[in-house]
């Protein structure tokens, strides 16, 4: 174990050694969790534009768009008129003509805008900020430990994803466009450029993925050593606060999954810049697409987990602590988050029931995947039994657990739909599905993310949100995020196909414009509620109220340490640890909490 | 909800409709019961002054109730779909001796419709192939070879509640029974490129006389 060998030794610093090319946990923790929220914004107003088109297909884009009466007899009358005027003079073909003429959106450019807001939100928000960010700053942390077994694996890890955000960004601009098939890249789609027209833009987003992939294995691999061989002493496995076993288990699923999508995009690479031909049925032989969603699947679905698991852990630090409650069956959490990651290698085959494939194969994997909704359905009820009886305190972060709850609930059930084969001859391929992805990864995913920043913001920053910006935030999220969302389980029972740019070209589809605009309306709101967020973030770090020490009473040994922590984490040894996390209202103690770290039969104060 | 989805004119349209609707009222009784729950939790333990919550741990019956519950309800749910997914699917159990046999090809962006007229054989001289037009008679069994010839196109008609995915160099057979006459849309479900929006072909049910007329006009001997 550990010792105080190197204590909180100061030792000064450049500026680019701690900040930038830091090796400290945590602030490499604070960087992911900036790169993702800066990231969200990217991968937020690709989607507001394309939700624009569906809203009113064929119309100039706000803000840059050009006019009416531009469009009408070139009168110039706006500021983007002028701009427009500009473009049509030069000599060169501009970007933006090429891609929204007028500030009307292509149809190619609305694959690559959806292409691209999927890609970035999975890869380059929710699992840099779940695993990169909470795993980074909170498990040294929590299991009590001075930082990562590998630091400079972890720096790596950081500056890895930072290149691979960079070349995808750069994709954006390439002649032929960004990627354009989808994030789930199906080919033959994406393995030949004759079908879409894309050259390095396909080539650069594979590219950055791997690369991100190298960054995630990295950081797996820190994560795993660091929770074997550095929890603190009494730290046993099964007095591991949950957040950390579901970081844990995402570390291993990471390690195992990423490597296929890895091989998968190199494959692609090959089919597309060295004329083999994997992923393409040709008459000599040769491969076959269904390769391609095998294997892309196969990552995928542990990938959908990999988002969601942390948020799980964050939830079910967030709920006990509020409801000032143990966790209802903490070893049931634990089994049901292992059973969710074994159960998840074998579910893949959900993805691809209209794809072709053997339909018995069809029937196999519809039995698993109604498996998986078991542990899902453990867990939520195991939430419900931690509030039971609790003393809740609706604080910000709460809030947003019990959002996490809530829409979690509504994502777990939509899947059940999708799994069961014969509805999903129907809702395959529509909004159903898109509604689904936004329940479970944005009602789920993100709604711990925003419950988690809040909550252990005290720590990164030594001050508190501002608590009033916090609560509208929520609620305007909240709101927005349902009024956005759920109409599209309506879109898709009515058989509206998800990835067309214009609803209008159909005719049953034709009584759902008004649900469009509506959607369209709602998201605009839910972006801006997030403005609201960010705002709060950056404004508390500096100017926030002042934080104590363990401002919520927790138990878990993050607590332990001073703010703002220092390097090394913890002032003198490391805590030594005497029972689990959740020991919240112990009959007969005065207080409603007990330290993990605090002794035996001293004398319960609380900490502090 | 479900009064959303657009009507249905297959034969078995019905079991997914039906299936629609058993796992509707299902997740709709587990979803007001979970919420339920919940916000009564929320309102009955909020906290107040001087009030200490209980101390429980779990529940290893609860525990035992409520997954042993899941299992069965989500396994019954498998169950029950089998025979429907086999019927739709499963090429050994489509109706044979089918009315009709038509190949289906998508192609950026377009459902090439080809029909081997009247020797059934398709690449001989009588073959016909039509643009995005499919013509079929009510109450009658039609084949349908899917391929493609570019990438992977997805043949939906969300009246018959069918969906399969188009793959080059693969020929899928699906199979439908259409119950009423009419002309109904077949979008493309699968992206496939810049022209995937819009990319829709018509299906056109006659009734058996009009239909018997149109092979006429089509194969005159
Ligand atoms: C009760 C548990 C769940 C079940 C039964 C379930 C089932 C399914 C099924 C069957 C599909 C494929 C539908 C189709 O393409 O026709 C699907 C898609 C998807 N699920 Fe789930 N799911 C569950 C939970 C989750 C969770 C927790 C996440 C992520 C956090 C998730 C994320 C996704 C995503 C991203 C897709 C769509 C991928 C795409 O095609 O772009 N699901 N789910
Ligand atoms: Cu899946
Ligand atoms: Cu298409």
């Amino acid at each position: 174990m550990h010792d105080n060998e190197h204590a909180s030794h100061h030792h000064e610093e450049s500026f680019i050694r701690k900040y930038i090319f830091s090796l400290d946990h945590k602030t490499i923790g604070k960087q992911f969790l900036i790169y993702g929220l800066i990231m969200f914004f990217v991968g937020g107003g690709l989607a507001l534009m394309f939700r624009w088109q569906l809203a009113y297909p064929e119309r100039p884009v706000p803000i840059i768009g050009a006019s009416p009466q531009y469009l009408e007899d070139g009168e110039v009358v706006t500021g983007a008129d002028k701009m427009w005027e500009r473009i049509y003079e030069s000599e060169e073909e501009e970007w933006l003509e090429a891609n929204m003429p007028n500030g009307v959106i292509e149809p190619a450019f609305y694959n690559m805008l959806f292409t691209m807001h999927a890609t970035i939100m999975v890869f380059f928000v929710v699992v840099p900020i779940l695993v990169g960010a909470f795993g980074n700053f909170l498990i040294p942390l929590m299991i009590g430990t001075r930082d990562m077994a590998f630091p400079i694996l972890n720096m790596l890890s950081f500056w890895l994803a930072v290149l691979a955000a960079i070349i995808m960004a750069i994709g954006f601009f390439v002649p032929g466009g960004h990627a354009a098939a989808g994030w789930t890249g199906y080919a033959p789609l994406s393995s030949d450029p004759q079908w879409t027209g894309v050259e390095w833009g396909q080539n650069l987003w594979a590219i950055s993925l791997l690369i991100q992939g190298f960054s995630s294995l990295v950081g797996s691999i820190n994560y795993i050593t660091t929770i074997i061989n550095m929890r603190a002493p009494g730290m046993t496995l099964f007095r591991m606060p949950l957040v950390i076993w579901s970081l844990f288990i995402v570390a291993i699923l990471l390690l195992l999954a990423f490597p296929v999508l890895s091989s998968a995009l190199a494959l692609l690479i090959f089919d597309r810049l060295a004329g083999t031909t994997f992923f393409t049925a040709t008459a000599e032989g040769g491969g076959d697409p269904l390769l391609w969603q095998h294997l892309f699947w196969f990552f995928g679905h542990p990938e959908v987990y990999i988002l969601i698991l942390p948020g799980m852990g964050i939830a079910s630090e967030l709920v006990p602590v509020f409801s000032r409650k143990p966790i209802f069956g903490y070893r049931s959490m634990v089994y049901a988050m292992i059973a969710i990651a074994f159960l998840g290698w074998i579910v893949w085959g959900h993805h691809m029931f209209q794809s072709g494939m053997q339909p018995v194969l069809g029937s196999a994997f519809m039995t698993t995947t109604m498996l998986i909704a078991v542990p899902s359905a453990i867990k939520t009820f195991n939430w419900l039994g931690t509030m039971f009886k609790g003393s809740i305190r609706f604080t910000s972060p709460m809030l947003h657990a019990i959002a996490f709850v809530s829409m979690f609930v509504i994502g777990g059930l939509s899947g059940i739909y999708m799994a069961n084969t014969p509805v999903d001859i129907f809702i395959h391929d529509t909004y159903y599905i898109v509604a689904h992805i936004h329940y479970v990864v944005f009602g789920g995913s993100l709604f711990a993310i925003f419950g988690g920043i809040i909550f252990w913001f005290p720590k990164m920053y030594g001050r508190y949100m501002n608590d009033v910006l916090n609560k509208i935030h929520f609620w305007l999220t909240f709101v927005a995020f349902n009024c956005t969302f759920f109409p599209m389980h309506i879109l898709g029972v009515g058989g509206h196909m998800r990835r067309i740019s214009n609803p209008m070209q159909y005719e049953f589809l034709q009584g759902f414009e008004g649900m469009n605009i509506f959607i369209t309306m709602s998201a605009f709101t839910l972006g801006a509620a997030q403005l609201i967020l960010v705002f709060n973030f950056f404004w508390s770090m500096s100017r926030g109220k002042v934080a104590e020490k363990n401002p919520w009473h927790v138990n878990t040994l993050e607590w332990e340490a001073p703010t703002p922590v220092p390097h090394g984490n913890f002032v003198g040894q490391v805590p030594t640890v005497y029972r689990g996390p959740y020991e919240y209202s112990v009959p007969g103690e005065e207080s409603d909490w007990i330290p993990q770290a605090q002794p035996e039969h001293a004398h319960a104060t609380g900490g502090d | 909800m479900l009064q959303w989805l657009p009507e249905n004119v297959s034969t078995f349209g019905q079991s997914v409709d039906t299936l629609f609707y058993i796992i509707y009222y299902i997740t709709l009784v587990v979803f007001i019961l979970v919420m339920g729950t919940l916000i009564t939790f929320l309102i009955k333990y909020r906290h107040r002054e001087g009030q200490k919550a209980s101390y429980i741990e779990g529940s290893t019956t609860l525990e035992i109730v409520w997954t042993a519950a899941t299992t069965v309800i989500v396994f019954g749910l498998a169950m029950l779909s089998y025979p429907h997914w086999n019927k739709i699917k499963s090429p050994n159990e489509f109706p044979e001796n089918p009315e009709v046999l038509v190949q289906v090809s998508g192609k950026q962006f377009n459902w090439d419709m080809t029909y081997p007229g009247p020797d059934n054989e398709f690449g001989t001289a009588d073959d016909l192939e039509l643009e995005n037009q499919l013509h079929v008679p009510v109450n009658a069994v039609v084949h349908i070879r899917l391929t493609s010839v570019d990438v992977i196109h997805s043949f939906f008609v969300p009246q018959l509640r069918l969906k399969q995915d188009a793959l080059p160099n693969r020929f899928i057979n699906v199979w439908f029974e259409a119950t009423k006459a009419g002309r109904y849309e077949i979008p493309c479900a699968e992206l496939c490129g810049f022209g995937h929006s819009g990319m829709l072909g018509y299906l056109n049910v006659h009734s058996q006389a009009d239909y018997d007329a149109w092979v006429k006009e089509r194969w005159p001997q």
